[in-house]
């Protein structure tokens, strides 16, 4: 079966007057279609080097980042936009949505940038907003609703597309325990429904909600495997002096 | 996307913040209004000279006649030999004398009116007609009689409209009414074309001193500069230098006239155009502000997938659609303050002088606000549109 992301050892090297800090150093792994995957690690492990990459919002400096069987590491930046448009569904930890516009407004963006008529867009945009549960609200602004709520309307959003890959980053953040477990339970249900999803996050109690964690230290893979393995969770400390050297 | 979708996106975001938008818009509407009451205007005062020429036709030639000593100079004799020898060219001919003497009527003393020692043919030459007597004639000329013909504003306002025989006083000479002149101009006004008189002008050089200028007519208006040129040939023969004579058509002054007036509202309406670019400028500065403001949504549109073609046109109809919006604001106003303009030149110059903006003027306002807002839209438009979706992001 071929792999819907595969990173071949992908690097990102920043540049800071002369020192070279190293986001990704290396970083091999494959997600397969159905998956769920959680990315773990503390900051300055390079996880959202991590994000940006697979998201297509970055390429990487060395090493080949291959989406659904596309080398995107040499794409440029409109054939990335495109990629992001149809692939990608972002579901991010300030919600992101677009304060001017209402709910239903913001959940067509992407379709907008796909090229969808606007009735069949307003369509699908009321259906995804049915999904998470606030369809009758969806002539409201963002600002008028809880954060919790917001972040639905988000995961609306990133579903509208119809994407290939459901890119969650802290999707819990900014939220209390309890809305984050309600947004926590769309997200398993949006894997439920065949959907791959990757979660980008730092807090070991929300990766284990995964099938599959790959943890993250200093730009390399430590971990990757079952989520369930007792060894999943805990943090190697043995090079506890180079700990942050790529914050 | 399509541009409709940007449109419309332009057309919300200028509705949310409309006070912003009104005064980033300022810059436009003065330098629209500007542009449209200037031209206006030329083009009324234009319409006002053409109007004030044209009673004096436009196929009129005026000769100035400077003395040359005793030797040489022109007698009127000479001057109308000169037209009868040019038939082919030239018409009617006639000396006129300009006083600057009052006119007396009883114990009124009238100061407007235009008094001039003409020949019989002049009225006929100025384009007016006797209503009631008769017209000088070729032996008031010759017999220097004391009778003049005068316009219908003396006749209405100093005799009750019957003049005819009554008598008044010029220059210490009194002269007899022989003739009214038909009404020119719709209301009968103080200095206008109806306040005037006309005494022979053999008459009037022996209280003003010699003949100096004729009027003449041409023939054929489209014979003009031939005619001209026939006249002055002649004049030359006798004088043997073209120092001594002046010889200037009635269309060629308004000509000359006219484009004065077109350069002058060249350069006025040139200075207000400048105030359409400050407005660029000022749309530009709003824009960029804008962009900054705005760099999250274009880091979260861009994360959606927006292409920089799109960022980029969202941004430039937006700042298209506020000078566009901008410019027809300025043309209303240009509209309402020239009319306002219209009133004031009107009371104030006691004289009708519409301001009369064209449809050119307004569509090339219009045009060049649309243009200036693509223009200084361009910049920060670009500059959103290469935003790196990532910072942009993370921008709070």
């Amino acid at each position: 079966m071929k792999a819907l992301i595969e990173f071949r050892d992908a690097c990102k090297y920043y540049y800071m007057g002369d020192t070279v800090v190293k986001a990704a150093d290396g970083i091999s792994f494959q997600i397969y279609k159905g998956e769920f995957v959680a990315i773990v690690g503390q900051s300055g492990s390079g996880k959202s080097t991590c994000m940006n990459i697979i998201g297509c919002l970055d390429v990487p400096t060395e090493g080949t980042y291959l989406l659904d069987g596309r080398d995107v590491s040499q794409m440029n930046k409109n054939e990335l936009a495109e990629i992001r448009n149809e692939m990608l569904g972002f579901i991010f930890q300030q919600y992101n949505l677009l304060p001017k516009l209402n709910l239903v407004e913001n959940v067509e963006v992407p379709l907008m940038y796909a090229g969808v008529p606007r009735a069949e867009r307003r369509e699908r945009a009321l259906l995804a907003l049915d999904m998470v549960g606030l369809r009758e609200k969806y002539k409201h602004k963002p600002s008028e609703l809880s954060g919790g709520q917001q972040q639905r309307v988000s995961i609306a959003r990133a579903l509208a597309g119809d994407p290939s890959v459901i890119l969650a980053d802290e999707p819990t953040g900014a939220l209390d325990s309890r809305t984050g477990r309600e947004v926590l339970g769309i997200i398993q249900q949006l894997h439920a429904a065949g959907n791959t999803v990757v979660l980008i996050t730092h807090d070991n109690s929300i990766a284990v909600q995964a099938q599959r964690i790959i943890r993250l230290e200093d730009g390399h893979v430590i971990y990757d495997g079952p989520a369930d393995a007792p060894d999943a969770v805990v943090t190697p400390r043995a090079a506890g002096t180079e700990g942050g050297a790529a914050s | 996307m399509s541009i409709l979708e940007s449109f419309s996106l332009a057309v919300k975001n200028i509705l949310s913040s409309k006070t912003r938008t009104l005064l980033t818009m300022l810059g436009i509407i003065i330098g629209v209004a500007a542009v449209i009451v200037i031209v206006g205007l030329g083009n009324g005062l234009e319409q006002y000279m053409t109007d004030s020429f044209s009673g004096l036709g436009t196929n009129t030639l005026t000769v100035n006649v400077m003395s040359r000593g005793s030797t040489r100079s022109l007698s009127v004799d000479e001057m109308y030999d000169i037209v009868e020898e040019n038939s082919d060219y030239l018409d009617l001919c006639s000396p006129t004398v300009s006083m600057n003497g009052y006119v007396k009527i009883g114990s009124d003393t009238v100061s407007s009116t235009s008094v001039q020692g003409v020949s019989e043919d002049y009225v006929d030459i100025s384009g007016a007609s006797v209503s009631s007597g008769r017209n000088l004639q070729y032996s008031d000329m010759k017999l220097r009689a004391k009778v003049c013909v005068i316009g219908a504003y003396l006749d209405q306002a100093y005799f009750g409209g019957s003049a005819v025989g009554q008598t008044l006083r010029v220059g210490g000479q009194s002269l007899t009414v022989v003739g009214v002149l038909a009404q020119q101009e719709d209301t009968l006004e103080e200095g206008s074309g109806d306040d005037c008189l006309y005494l022979p002008y053999t008459t009037a050089s022996r209280i003003s001193g010699e003949v100096s200028s004729y009027v003449v007519t041409v023939k054929d208006e489209n014979q003009l500069d031939q005619s001209v040129a026939a006249l002055e040939n002649a004049l030359y023969e006798i004088f043997s230098s073209d120092d001594y004579y002046t010889v200037t058509s009635m269309a060629e002054m308004v000509e000359t006239m006219t484009s004065m007036i077109n350069i002058l509202v060249g350069v006025l309406a040139g200075i207000a155009a400048i105030s359409l670019v400050v407005g660029g400028i000022g749309i530009m500065n709003i824009m960029l502000v804008s962009v900054t403001e705005r760099t999250r949504e274009i880091g979260i549109r861009k994360s959606l997938g927006a292409k920089e073609r799109y960022i980029m046109q969202q941004f430039v109809i937006e700042a298209a659609c506020t000078s566009a919006l901008g410019g027809i604001f300025g043309i209303l106003f240009g509209y309402l303050l020239s009319a306002a303009a219209s009133q004031v030149v009107t009371r104030l110059m006691e004289e009708t002088l519409a301001v009369a903006p064209t449809l050119a003027a307004v569509a090339l306002a219009f045009g060049i606000s649309v243009g200036i807002g693509i223009l200084f839209g361009y910049l920060p438009a670009k500059k959103a549109a290469k935003l790196n979706p990532i910072d942009a992001l993370r921008y709070d």
